[in-house]
């Protein structure tokens, strides 16, 4: 008999369950600060006050959960539809150290308030360097994997994958250009407004690329894979990849309207943020409609609920941003808690629910199990889920239009009708319920803790072995 | 010419270039691959041997 090869699976375990672990603790950094801003006295040193705890929250959200879920998935599909086991192994190992090296990194020094004071770039040099060298090696051991494929096609969700690892090394290092004065300080290579402009085309993309690019990755193979059919259009799909490739890269001065930022420049920003509403429709259409003639298979089936929610929560948010690009809209929701629903929208609805679907289908195959644990406890997962993110997106819409109305309001005299503080008193009621609504999201990612261990506990770690290309 | 003339031509063949993909992706003579291609995740049932009788000729 002779052996066998077998897929990498041992680095995709390791991101899988990091994947639900960091998202726990993300996700409760949230509430905390959701919870200090109904009351402040919460704030009992200055390591656990609010603005130390906000870049943590979404460091640790975006980088530690979004991030070990891409590394998994991508991982996991790039290896199965190459069909040939992942190019240097231990260089994959050294992405799973790596990158856990820099989450606790950043976990010790955004509390110490070392920070470069870039939004979602906010680790200092040192760390930005690390990043950049697992980044490099990802890049290499997710390329080389490609390279050896023993089919003739480069699946499209690869496509997905590899556009969002070279797009965000490209993106971090421009970005994180700075000019080292101490070990834990830097100054930004940048100033003024073009510094602005660099942090926003950085700013943009992380949420075009990492958050959207590569989640998208995860649908074009994991739903077809749970539906147990190929995905609608391919030839969509194609257009798809190059539309957003060719768009997302000018949207980024939407976040910079009525700045320093010369007027065609924010004009430009809002009429890709326009047009990009037709490439992400196109996607969301391509993914939901891969159910098209299995839609019976929602029914009772909790992983396939959760990929097609966060399809719709993906339609949702990519058609609210395009909305709230436009410079009159913006003069509106801008500031506002809108914008923290709008991400939340894209980040719980979307990014979360889809990696929380694709985790689900991984865990028993990785553990050699059938199926999870209890798939009572996904579908109550699922639930809870739900509510929790339609309470947070619905009183941040509430929210965020009465703070800008409260603001823009004016007396007869030209005098403003509310003072700052008035609109913050009129939040509180708003800020509890999205308090309770992460509560839920936190609770079901608690839920899916329990699950996992439970499979993983009966089971044992299997890797699966290599599959003969169909037409080779 | 300057360099606002370039920046215009960019945009104009990167316009071009992406309507070129657009209609080859939408032609007929890549409908056979795009089949296949599509159907990727989904061959997953038989385990190959790497140096087997199957993992050569098949």
């Amino acid at each position: 008999m002779q052996s066998q090869a077998t897929y990498n699976y041992g680095v995709v375990r390791q991101f899988a369950v990091m994947t639900v672990i960091w998202g726990v603790v993300g996700m409760l950094v949230g509430v905390i600060i959701a919870a200090q801003l109904i009351w402040p006295e919460l704030s009992v040193v200055e390591w656990l006050s609010y603005g130390r705890l906000r870049p943590l929250h979404t460091n640790a959200v975006i980088f530690a959960f979004g991030g070990c879920s891409l590394f998994a998935t991508s991982y996991y599909c790039v290896q199965r539809t190459s069909h040939t086991p992942l190019f240097a192994p231990a260089l994959a190992s050294f992405t799973f150290w790596g990158w856990q090296l820099v989450i606790v990194l950043a976990a010790l020094s955004l509390p110490l308030g070392l920070t470069s004071g870039k939004e979602y770039a906010e680790l200092e040099w040192p760390i930005d360097l690390l990043i950049a060298v697992v980044w490099v090696s990802y890049a290499v051991v997710f390329f080389g994997t490609i390279f050896r494929r023993r089919t003739p096609h480069i699946y499209v969700a690869n496509w997905f994958f590899g556009g969002f690892i070279l797009t965000v090394a490209i993106l971090h290092i421009v970005n994180s250009c700075e000019i080292p004065a101490t070990l834990f300080k830097s100054y930004s290579c940048y100033a003024g407004v073009q510094d602005a402009m660099v942090q926003w085309w950085y700013g943009h993309n992380a949420v075009g690329f990492f958050l959207t690019a590569g989640f998208l990755g995860m649908m074009y193979y994991f739903v077809p894979k749970q539906a147990g059919r190929p995905v609608y259009s391919y030839r969509l799909s194609v257009v798809h990849f190059w539309a957003l490739i060719f768009t997302y890269m000018w949207a980024g001065p939407h976040h910079l309207h009525y700045t320093a930022l010369p007027d065609w420049t924010q004009s430009i920003g809002m009429i890709f943020s326009l047009i990009l509403l037709a490439p992400s429709w196109g996607g969301m259409i391509n993914g939901i409609m891969t159910l098209s003639g299995a839609w019976h298979k929602l029914r009772d089936d909790p992983i396939l609920k959760f990929m097609i929610t966060s399809l719709s929560f993906y339609g949702m948010s990519t058609f609210e941003g395009p909305m709230m690009s436009i410079k009159t809209v913006n003069a509106l929701s801008h500031y506002t808690d809108w914008t923290v629903g709008h991400v939340h929208s894209g980040a719980l609805g979307w990014v979360a629910m889809i990696a929380i679907g694709c985790t689900y289908y991984m865990l028993p195959r990785i553990f050699g199990k059938n199926e999870m644990h209890s798939v009572k406890l996904i579908n109550l997962h699922f639930w809870v889920a739900t509510i929790g993110v339609v309470l947070y997106i619905a009183s941040m819409w509430i929210a965020g239009v009465m703070q800008g109305l409260m603001w823009r309001a004016t007396n007869a005299d030209g005098t403003l009708t509310y003072s700052f503080v008035e609109s913050v008193k009129a939040t509180y009621p708003f800020w509890t319920i999205r308090l309770v609504g992460g509560l839920l999201f936190l609770v079901g990612m608690l839920i899916m803790t329990y699950n996992m261990f439970k499979t993983i506990a009966g089971g044992k770690a299997v890797n699966a072995p290599v599959l003969e290309p169909a037409h080779a | 010419m300057d360099i606002n003339d370039l920046r215009s031509l960019f945009t104009v063949l990167t316009f071009a270039l992406f309507a070129g993909i657009v209609w080859w992706a939408y032609s007929g003579q890549r409908r056979k691959a795009f089949e296949e291609a599509a159907q990727l995740p989904l061959d997953d049932d038989t385990p190959f041997i790497p140096d087997g009788p199957r993992g050569r000729d098949k």
